[in-house]
């Protein structure tokens, strides 16, 4: 009785869900892209990561910031694992502001792998005006920070289109077809070409967004790999041990005269 | 509650329980007799006395490394996640468990409605379970501001601002939760100090919960009451403790698979957007477990009426045990009763599902039906049902089955009157 009533209680929910109307026809949904890192075991594409560590080098950091990273996590295990050799190089590259010295002064010295990553503008004000009263948000956490995550921040790179008849756009906003409002203020950045990837792959669009995106994906969740390593040795211990303790279980209640 | 008196074996244990005798309640605690029929809706007390010690140790050790200031608090969120040896776990324990917890805690209300646990003698128990589950909410909601995400500012808002619909001093009170004339770093320093006291009076509850449970003693399924210890009773160690310890494992392996594989798929990605107040998200929609009260109080068009619908959608069920007129405590042997109940949980769910909606066309209509058969429910459905409802034969004990044990009907509603 129970038991049919639960069957009947799911069916009418799932009948529920099912009615809802559809999404309002604007927003496109995602491409659903088949990320090495889905799944339960998923891991980077270490190369993927390195390639998307240049795009954003050479291409998103004129504008976005990524203040929660610190150069020393592109060396680190289940990310772009450069050698310290690059990292170290990677982090001189840039000019870091310090002080105050002994003198009072602030004064700039080459990047340390310590630091964070440096910010194209010095504050949110800066960078809004700067980009015509839109702020490139902060990109640590933004794969998380995104309904869809990594497939949404992929189709937005590629979802760049002309306007459809009717619809005007303002100076420097651009028409994509997956952003909310399929408005969107950053114009389309990535050309074929544009970056030229140190291992040889041919920089389409395609790849490069693709790169990018698993590099954000990584920056927004540097412990996926250890999280999934980790997971299944949890449950696989779990597991056995629940079934250690459902044998004891039943042995110590065939002891009297009930049912567990 | 054991017939006989527990004597220490040394005479140091001796000396000591003369003066504090907790080893009299060891004793009491492990041969406490218990309902041999409990199935495994009973196992979630112990669930939740795990979520709620994992809250708290977990809790300590994230507020060793946040810092509750509206400029750093998104930061040393991602300096947990980024740099502390272990925080991603720690905080996804944390953040998960509080779904576990209310996930553990509806069921254990829903159990309790099933098999009718509320009912005399163990309205106190109830009643002290209610106040567990408000503080419950309560600290949910305040650990969600924490973060000083996009939906922890707004949500703060929308919850704080309930108060303003107060007639006359809605608006003083509101500034007074706040510190300060919105949302802003006052609110989020009171509301760590509030979020790390509230754990501690919920496990002082937790307490007095669990000695009121040792009065009467459990319920059980066939919601009978049992002579104790008898033959219909086992004691609560081992058979209990090992019972307890299989289902907790088994909600232990779905809770790793949240924590491990979808770690904020009970989340709203808004609250990785550090706390704008110029910029207000497209909805604004509070956890998963606190969405039915959402949509009962979105469901009213007045403000006001909306607060008191949705704070008398929990106070009703304090008055529960007196609503119930029913003399036959377990929904096994009410027929009818059994059918509002699943009714009453599709209900519930329907709630929270339109809850989680835009509150305009179909998803209104469906917040303002729900709602009025939630309350219908509690107001004419249990009191009416359990005059009207004739109840299917209860056995005398339960070593015998209704059949077997041929207790007519009569003999076992006096059993059940002098309860």
């Amino acid at each position: 009785m129970i038991k049919s009533n639960i069957k009947l209680l799911v069916l009418s929910f799932l009948l529920f869900i099912s009615l809802r109307p559809l999404q309002s026809a604007e927003m496109v949904d995602p491409i659903k892209v088949d990320w090495s890192f889905k799944g339960l075991t998923g891991t980077f594409d270490r190369a993927s990561l390195q390639r998307g560590f240049q795009v954003y080098k050479e291409v998103c950091a004129s504008c976005h910031s990524m203040q929660y990273l610190s150069y020393r996590n592109l060396g680190e295990p289940g990310g772009p694992e450069f050698s310290e050799q690059e990292v170290k190089a990677i982090a001189a590259s840039f000019e870091i502001e310090d002080g105050p010295d002994s003198q009072g002064e602030m004064f700039t010295r080459p990047g340390k792998p310590s630091d964070k990553f440096k910010s194209p503008y010095p504050n949110v004000q800066a960078a809004t005006a700067a980009n015509g009263g839109a702020y490139p948000p902060d990109m640590s956490v933004l794969v998380k920070a995104r309904k869809g995550g990594a497939n949404y921040i992929y189709s937005v790179l590629v979802g760049y289109e002309d306007p459809p008849p009717g619809v005007t756009l303002d100076d420097g906003v651009y028409y994509n077809k997956y952003m909310a409002g399929n408005k969107i203020k950053m114009p389309n950045n990535l050309m074929d070409g544009l970056v030229e990837y140190a291992d040889g792959t041919e920089s389409t669009v395609d790849q490069m967004a693709k790169d990018v995106t698993t590099f954000l994906a990584w920056a927004a969740e540097p412990e996926l790999e250890e999280r999934h390593k980790t997971g299944v040795k949890v449950i696989i211990y779990l597991v056995l041990l629940t079934i250690l303790v459902y044998l004891s279980m039943k042995k110590i209640w065939s002891r009297i005269d009930s049912e567990v | 509650m054991s017939e006989h008196e527990y004597v220490p074996k040394s005479k140091a244990a001796k000396w000591f329980n003369d003066r504090l005798p907790l080893l009299t309640l060891g004793a009491h605690l492990t041969d406490y007799p218990t309902p041999k029929n409990l199935n495994y809706w009973w196992t979630f007390g112990g669930i939740l006395t795990f979520c709620l010690i994992t809250q708290i140790v977990t809790g300590i050790v994230l507020a060793m490394h946040y810092v509750a200031h509206a400029d750093l608090a998104f930061a040393s969120v991602e300096h947990i996640m980024r740099d502390v040896n272990y925080g991603w776990l720690i905080r996804y324990i944390h953040s998960n468990g509080a779904s576990m917890f209310f996930l553990a805690v509806y069921i254990h209300i829903f159990r309790s409605l099933f098999y009718g646990s509320y009912k005399s003698p163990r309205e106190v128990i109830w009643i002290i379970g209610l106040m567990i589950y408000l503080l419950m909410m309560a600290a949910a909601f305040m650990g969600y501001v924490l973060p000083w995400g996009q939906m922890s500012f707004w949500g703060a808002t929308v919850i704080t601002n309930l108060f303003s619909a107060i007639p006359l001093v809605g608006d003083s009170i509101t500034t007074w939760l706040w510190g300060a004339y919105s949302v802003d770093n006052p609110t989020l320093n009171r509301f760590f100090s509030l979020h790390y006291l509230i754990p501690f009076l919920i496990l002082g509850l937790v307490v007095l919960h669990i000695w009121a449970l040792h009065v009467p003693g459990n319920n059980n399924p066939v919601g009978i009451d049992i002579k104790k210890p008898s033959k219909d009773t086992v004691p609560f160690h081992p058979y209990i403790t090992i019972k307890d310890a299989f289902a907790l494992l088994v909600f232990m392996i779905i809770f790793a698979g949240f924590v491990f594989f979808t770690p904020n798929v009970l989340g709203h990605s808004d609250n990785y957007i550090p706390a704008n107040p110029l910029v207000t998200p497209a909805h604004i929609v509070p956890e998963w477990y606190l969405l039915p009260f959402y949509a009962i109080l979105r469901s009213v068009p007045d403000k006001l009426g909306g607060v008191i619908l949705m704070f008398s959608a929990i106070f009703i069920l304090f008055v529960l045990p007196w609503l119930d007129t029913s003399k036959v405590r377990s929904a096994v042997f009410r027929p009818i009763y059994r059918q509002f109940f699943w009714i009453l949980v599709i209900d519930v769910l329907m709630l929270g599902y339109v809850g989680a909606m835009p509150a305009e066309g179909i998803y209104l209509v469906l917040a303002r039906v729900g709602t009025i058969y939630y309350f219908l429910h509690f107001i004419v459905v249990m009191p009416v049902v359990g005059y009207l409802e004739k109840t299917d034969p209860i056995p005398m004990s339960i070593s015998e089955p209704v059949l077997t044990g041929g207790a007519e009907p009569s003999l076992a509603r006096k059993v059940n009157d002098k309860v």
